[in-house]
């Protein structure tokens, strides 16, 4: 088995009054992709959001290679190579391309896999590269969206998070976005891919996680999400 | 030839008009007013550093500034050569700068406004009431200006040039600083301090050094104002001063880079020349804000920048105004 990546061991979180994970357990194991599925409101996005130390669990444990998290604040966590591609992209709007890259960079922690640098993200994105004094605001949604991977890759994580990638883009970047996380994960690094699109992330995920209603409601391959076609309707369908 | 050659070349040429300004500018009078546009520029630059770039606004910085001209004041009162008292003043109104900000940095927005406004007043109430020190409402006299590099400051021309230096220096630093990594990341936190964070950055700290580089600045004008009136009194450390110093900034351009030096010399001229012949300039001064609001929301510099844009391209396309405005981009103006 593979050394873990990481871990949350039954995590609590709330916002406020409202109580939002419930013991939320699962593992990413190194260089694996981890699909997180779950309808709107499940609590994915409130697990990327304790994972990164937005949010701080009201219980239970976070572990980055076995290292406990829980209570780092988020610069710390960033340092310690955690990198998100957050929902709706946020890139920095009044940015240009070339200043939301750098203010990303961070140097890599150790050798092995080349470095992540701007010109190796514009290689991956030429359509970047293009537009690269631009300012982000003025870039169309799916080059956002290279912008946000780019910017995440800048910081040469060692785990990255996905939080929905293709919602909002037109069925052809979904597929360059989809190939992109493909040859990522080709690299060797370690991916959380949260998602509501069921057909990408089961081409792509190698284990799967669905959280419904805050609790964790399937843990398994994907090749059994895509065999089972009643737990899917039950917690990722629409009646 | 490149656009961006043509703006070179003709901020080259402005700035040479303005580097000869006394040989061209006979009457000592106007050149005593380039020189208030020019220090009371630095100060907007300065402060443009929070309000525009950290996106942090304050209405305590008129405190800074009179921390710099009493702090170089009393020094040379008490006996103190020019070099220790610069260097003294510049080192109070640091260290004035980071209490400012250790304080004020617990919060944002409005709470930041009102705990500047309050750090200001606070400033303002020693200049005022500590008279054993500050000579109260009498203010402070300095006797004389300092003579650099052999050359004295006294008559207008010289104290004019050596305030363009200052504010040439002031103008590099802020180009190098927008365009480095550390003003990416200070406008990083003005615009998304969570995904700045989750980016590893230490935002708090971000801003501090943000607030003390702007705080420097500050200092730097206040220095030069208290030279060239060669007297500070409380009135300049009060609320009007603040507040009046944002007004340079918010109509001239926020965030931009030669936005708060348009926005010094309107406030400067109207006070100056408008007043000579007209006795409420004070209402002129509102009106021109009003229509700078009305017609130019973002701002003199980009707001002209875009009008100039626009009859540019429909005068190349000889198109409608309508296609060349949607073709002319909101985000890039003045940047």
């Amino acid at each position: 088995m593979a050394r873990s990546a990481l871990s949350l061991r039954n995590v609590d979180a709330c916002y406020g009054d409202s109580h939002v994970l419930h013991g939320v357990s699962f593992e990413l194991a190194e260089g694996r992709l981890l699909g997180l599925l779950g309808r709107n409101g499940a609590g994915k996005s409130t697990c990327m959001n304790v994972v990164v130390g937005l949010l701080g669990a009201r219980a239970g444990e976070v572990e980055l290679f076995g290292e406990a998290v829980t209570r780092y604040p988020p610069e710390r966590i960033a340092a310690c190579g955690v990198s998100l591609v957050p929902q709706g992209r946020r890139v920095f709007r009044t940015l240009t391309v070339r200043e939301n890259l750098a203010v990303a960079a961070r140097r890599p922690r150790r050798t092995g896999a080349a470095p992540w640098t701007e010109e190796r993200v514009f290689e991956m994105f030429p359509r970047l590269s293009e537009r690269r004094n631009q300012t982000a605001g003025l870039l169309s949604g799916g080059e956002q969206q290279m912008l946000a991977i780019g910017r995440a890759l800048m910081g040469n994580p060692r785990v990255l998070l996905m939080d929905e990638p293709s919602e909002g883009l037109a069925p052809q970047i979904v597929a360059d976005v989809g190939r992109i996380i493909g040859r990522l994960k080709a690299d060797g690094l370690s991916i959380v891919l949260v998602e509501q699109n069921l057909k990408l992330t089961l081409e792509l995920a190698d284990d799967v996680v669905i959280i419904n209603t805050g609790r964790v409601a399937f843990r398994g391959s994907a090749a059994e999400v895509a065999a089972d076609h009643a737990l899917v309707a039950q917690n990722l369908g629409i009646f | 030839m490149p656009p961006g050659a043509v703006r070179a070349l003709c901020l080259g040429a402005a700035l040479a008009v303005l580097a000869a300004l006394p040989w061209w500018m006979a009457n000592p009078y106007y050149v005593n007013i380039a020189s208030q546009i020019l220090f009371w520029a630095v100060f907007a630059l300065a402060l443009n550093v929070l309000v525009g770039y950290a996106g942090l606004t304050s209405l305590g910085h008129a405190g800074l500034f009179g921390m710099a001209g009493y702090t170089a004041g009393l020094m040379l009162a008490a006996g103190a050569g020019h070099a220790a008292a610069i260097v003294a003043a510049l080192l109070a109104t640091l260290a004035t700068t980071a209490i400012f900000a250790l304080l004020a940095l617990r919060a944002t927005g409005i709470g930041f406004l009102m705990i500047t406004l309050a750090l200001g007043q606070i400033l303002w109430g020693i200049a005022y009431r500590w008279a054993s020190l500050t000579n109260g409402d009498n203010g402070v006299k300095l006797a004389d200006r300092p003579a650099p590099l052999g050359l004295h400051l006294s008559s207008p021309d010289a104290f004019y040039l050596a305030t363009f230096a200052v504010f040439l220096l002031c103008l590099a630093s802020m180009r190098l600083f927008v365009r480095s990594p550390f003003g990416a990341s200070v406008r990083g936190t003005r615009d998304q301090p969570r995904r700045m964070r989750t980016l590893g950055y230490n935002v708090w700290l971000v801003r501090f050094l943000a607030f003390l580089f702007s705080g420097f600045w500050t200092g730097v004008a206040g220095l030069l104002f208290v030279y060239y009136n060669q007297f500070i009194s409380p009135q300049v450390v009060a609320l009007q001063t603040s507040a009046e110093v944002l007004l340079m900034v918010i109509s001239g351009g926020v965030g931009t880079l030669f936005g708060p030096v348009a926005g010094a010399a309107i406030v400067v001229v109207m006070k100056n020349v408008a007043s000579a012949y007209v006795e409420r300039w004070n209402m002129v001064l509102g009106i021109i804000f009003v229509l700078i609001i009305v017609f130019m929301p973002e701002g003199l510099v980009p707001g002209a920048a875009r009008l100039v844009r626009r009859g540019y391209r429909g005068l190349r396309a000889g198109s409608g105004p309508a296609a060349a405005e949607a073709a002319a981009s909101p985000g890039t103006a003045g940047r």
